[in-house]
């Protein structure tokens, strides 16, 4: 199978990389720029394990060719924070026992991310069907809401502040 | 003194010990993508694994032509069972008992089971390859029904023609596994043919899977020129991995290392020694590269580790003001096509003889019968210990369909029947000794807190405004007091392939006062880094930040039986306290020392030693950890380390009460829960912030269960809910928010006290949810129907009772 020429953004970084056309842009991420952060858990869009941030949207990357990702600009869990300067969302994960097992945590705070900034003040119920994309098994949830709706008084109260 | 008092509470606050809600310390790696999960690993030169798998339930297989695979660029092998026969790797032993395939060998036996392997250079090319291996198969009748395998001629299991007897005692029919009986037989009947009340149901509790996030995989690497075998997998037992690896492949355990990196959630579905593990290590000796398999989600719905699908008949007497006199239950256990139960070897339906409650019942029976099917091998213990989640739903359910026949208030029905207090330790008509217990204290409590009678009220209420036509929503008022067996086990009689299921923890202290523990187990969520410290910083007075814990390394870790069935903090967190008192028996000589007093006049006081009386004369276990590295100590070995092996003397019996609140519509069958209240008795409490965690995620999971979830198959065996888009996992948005509550009663025989929380959500969530949906259908007559209660199933129920005008 041929291979074509994929230029990529990924957390600001440039790649120019060779993926076959069928090849998923998951594991472009995962093998050829060992960006392990998102992770596969069902391979057909409904667990969001695989989120990532693409050209401003969440998308499942486990079912997005690479091909179609030329010339993207694409945010993962790597890109949102630094290990000294952690995003907000990363914060609040720790804060309020937003994870357990750590395998959905990825996509959800990718899609937190994006989610906050299409809605910067959410309810409860927003956040829940804004997050019903993200599948996680050990939380419940509880806890994941809790945090993504105190990471958003967080960021209002800093932009507030900013004012 | 009185000085001294604000000055002891930092110094307590400081160690982040016992009943300390300490944020976790894996969460930085999570929270920034660096976890370090199985498909994380890369290896040089590393290979990928891919399985063929058989499309039928039930078929002979004829040929297996691997040419054209072979011939496609980047195929190294394809491995048949003719290829792992002369290693005598082509079956396996199972958990059970009994032996499973590796590869199909001469017959399939479920849609889903693996008939050849095929190793590449990447893991596109090995799926391409699976397209090519070309298997020609003859269908031969299936059979996904137990009760209908126990009357066919068609023999499953060629294998075990002309075998009555199997790892559990005779066999009855040749596609009959076993019969495990508990219990009084006679008397039971007796008892129940002569009582003044008797209710009898029978109830199915469907199979399902515990489908964590994460998959299973492997990466096996055989380093030929060390002779060296590293296994990575996501094993929720790797000592014992280890050591079957070693039996199996005739390699010497020391040669073996098994480790197990950050594991994406188990939930019982990683316990189990899987076909792909196998391959996986003889491609790798084979090719003598690493080689890594990674099931996909398909794969794993269909192929490892089922739950459940338990056929339960039951009838309990009582007298006709309630007390209960008698419980019969006799189970049909599908086991799939081999019987690879993760169970304790001499325990074949596990602790389903748990089945008695937390009720005071006098006598009682158990019979299960194991049974072969066309479906796939597991029975794992979802998110429960061993079978209790069916024993739980049984004894729940039965005690409501009895309240029916009473014409009583189950509330008050479960009440006159508890176990009281004075009665711990308690023994069973069913063989178990209870530890501890105070349920009626728990019961109160969470009747009160969700106002139990103006819950009633209302919904007495809501059904006559039902039935004057001025409401289509009818509620559901669902209760559930569960009493767990968990901590598995003492070792007289709890094995795992014959290893005894104790635990172990070995901890060093580090010079300068830190320290770094190791055990048995191996967390797949539950934060053992975080907890397992706080145990030992109140234990040894080494503040918990300075404490690493490490699991999963078999090279490193002492030999222990992993995490499952809520036993690590049973097990190894008793093991881990032990550790910590024998560093402290060492701590408290040299503190005498340098001290220059006795021994016996120095005590232990939060991070430090005191001379009795005088406070001010201490040494901290910094002091002592230097001391013990730094200075010779007559009578006294250089270095503080101590490794602990619990064998625990009982289980442990976490209960709760739990209460859920759920509004049906009758014309769509779509539920609605109002409220959920769960009270939870762990006995000690380490960390409440995760204990929370983890009821909301069981809780989550009994959800699943209950309103949707399902392994479903048709007729001709084919899996109906294979991916996610059919197996049902709750979002966010079909998910409650939950109340949690708690009382603590100590394990008397646990040395802090823990009794471990991990299922008990899930095993007093499951009749909790159930109940709610049958309360609501209570006064029109609903006795009983069968899980999951999906949207389809409720309506239907409805109709049935003519609700639909």
């Amino acid at each position: 199978m041929g291979k074509q020429i994929v230029k990529l953004t990924v957390n600001g970084e440039e790649h120019e990389l060779l993926a076959e056309p069928r090849e998923l842009l998951i594991h472009v991420l995962r093998e050829k720029l060992n960006i392990t952060g998102p992770h596969v858990g069902c391979e057909t869009s409904h667990c969001g394990a695989c989120t990532v941030d693409m050209n401003g949207r969440s998308v499942k990357s486990c079912t997005v060719f690479a091909a179609q990702a030329d010339g993207a600009e694409i945010t993962t869990v790597e890109g949102l924070g630094t290990p000294d300067n952690l995003h907000v969302l990363q914060e609040m994960f720790k804060e309020h026992h937003g994870l357990q097992c750590g395998f959905c945590t990825p996509g959800m705070i990718t899609r937190a991310h994006r989610l906050l900034q299409e809605n910067p003040n959410p309810t409860e119920e927003e956040v829940r069907f804004g997050m019903a994309g993200n599948i996680c098994r050990c939380t419940g949830y509880q806890n994941i809401v809790k945090s993504i709706l105190a990471a958003a008084a967080e960021l209002n109260a800093a932009r507030e502040a900013a004012q | 003194m009185n000085d001294m008092t604000p000055e002891r509470e930092d110094r307590v606050a400081n160690l982040k010990g016992m009943g300390c809600a300490r944020k976790r310390v894996e969460d930085a790696r999570f929270t920034q993508g660096k976890g370090n999960y199985i498909d994380d690993l890369k290896l040089p030169g590393m290979l990928h694994g891919d399985f063929v798998r058989s499309p039928y339930a039930h078929a002979r297989v004829l040929s297996i032509d691997t040419e054209a695979a072979l011939a496609l660029p980047g195929v190294i092998a394809v491995l048949t069972a003719k290829d792992l026969e002369p290693l005598n790797l082509h079956w396996m032993p199972t958990l059970a008992g009994d032996k499973q395939m590796v590869l199909a060998d001469g017959k399939v036996l479920f849609q889903g089971q693996e008939v050849a392997f095929v190793v590449a250079t990447d893991r596109y090319v090995a799926a391409d390859a699976v397209e090519l291996v070309e298997v020609e198969y003859e269908d031969l009748p299936v059979i996904v029904d137990p009760f209908e395998s126990l009357k066919s001629d068609i023999v499953l299991r060629e294998d075990l023609a002309g075998q009555t007897s199997g790892a559990h005692g005779p066999r009855k029919h040749h596609n009959h596994i076993f019969t495990w009986e508990v219990g009084d037989k006679d008397t039971t009947e007796a008892v129940i043919d002569d009582a003044e009340v008797v209710a009898e149901e029978s109830m199915y509790y469907h199979r399902t899977h515990p489908c964590p996030l994460e998959p299973c995989g492997a990466v096996a690497s055989m380093d030929k020129v060390n002779g060296k075998l590293t296994i990575h997998g996501t094993f929720q037992a790797p000592h014992v991995v280890r050591t079957v690896a070693s039996l199996l492949s005739g390699i010497e355990e020391h040669n073996i290392r098994v480790i197990s990196p950050d594991i994406g959630g188990g939930f019982g579905n990683k316990v189990g020694v899987y076909p792909g593990y196998v391959c996986s290590i003889v491609a790798s000796i084979v090719t003598g590269k690493p080689v890594k398999w990674i099931e996909d989600r398909m794969e794993n719905l269909m192929s490892t580790a089922f739950a459940r699908d338990y056929w339960m008949k039951g009838r309990i007497s009582a007298t006709k003001d309630g007390k209960i006199t008698g419980l019969h239950c006799h189970v049909t256990a599908d086991h799939g096509a081999f019987d690879a139960c993760a169970d304790p070897t001499k325990f074949p339906a596990g602790f389903m003889n748990i089945c008695t409650g937390s009720y005071d019942i006098p006598t009682a029976y158990l019979a299960v019968d194991g049974v072969y099917t066309n479906k796939a091998p597991g029975g794992v213990s979802y998110r429960c210990s061993f079978r209790v989640t069916e024993a739980v739903y049984f004894i729940e359910r039965m005690i409501e369909v009895l309240a029916i026949e009473l014409n009583m208030d189950a509330a008050e029905l479960r009440r006159i029947n508890f176990i009281r207090k004075d009665q711990f330790p308690y023994q069973s008509a069913l063989g178990w000794e209870y530890d501890s217990g105070d349920y009626h204290t728990a019961w109160d409590k969470a009747l009160k807190a969700v106002d139990y009678e103006g819950l009633r009220r209302e919904q007495a209420d809501r059904v006559a405004a039902f039935r004057r036509g001025e409401t289509r929503t009818l509620m559901g008022i669902g209760l559930s007091f569960f009493t767990e067996i968990v901590g598995a086990g003492p070792v007289k009689n709890c094995d795992i392939l014959g290893m005894g299921m104790f635990d172990s923890c070995e901890v060093r202290i580090h010079p300068t006062g830190s320290a770094i523990a190791r055990l048995g187990t191996i967390s797949q969520g539950q934060g053992h880094a975080t907890t397992f410290a706080q145990i030992l910083a109140t234990e040894i007075g080494i503040p918990a930040d300075s404490i690493t814990i490490e699991e999963g390394d078999t090279d490193t870790a002492p030999y222990g039986l992993g995490t499952y069935g809520s036993r690590s903090t049973p097990v190894a967190g008793a093991a881990t306290a032990m550790a910590g008192r024998k560093i402290r028996a060492k701590a408290q000589m040299i503190a005498a020392y340098l001290l220059e007093v006795h021994d016996d006049d120095v005590e232990f006081d939060v991070d430090r030693f005191v001379v009795k009386g005088a406070p001010e004369r201490f040494k901290t276990m910094a002091d002592i950890a230097y001391a013990a590295y730094n200075q010779a100590i007559p009578g006294v070995e250089p270095g503080l380390e101590a490794v602990s092996y619990y064998d625990p003397p009982n289980m442990t019996y976490p209960f709760g009460a739990y209460v859920c609140i759920m509004d049906i519509d009758v014309d769509t069958g779509v539920t609605d829960i109002r409220r959920f209240y769960a009270l939870d008795d762990c006995g000690t409490r380490i960390n409440p912030m995760v204990i929370e965690g983890q009821i909301h995620g069981g809780l989550t999971e009994a959800l699943a269960v209950v309103l949707g979830q399902e392994i479903a198959y048709d007729d001709m065996g084919n899996v109906k809910t294979g991916t996610l888009m059919d197996f049902f996992l709750p979002t966010a948005w079909e998910v409650p928010t939950y109340e949690t509550d708690h009382t603590v009663t100590p394990s008397p025989h646990h040395p802090i006290g823990a009794k471990g929380v991990g299922e008990s959500p899930h095993v007093g969530g499951v009749p909790c949810f159930s109940n709610a949906v049958h309360d609501a259908f209570r006064p029109f007559g609903l006795r009983h129907s069968n899980m999951p209660h999906d949207h389809w199933r409720i309506w239907k129920t409805a109709n049935g009772l003519g609700l639909h005008g």
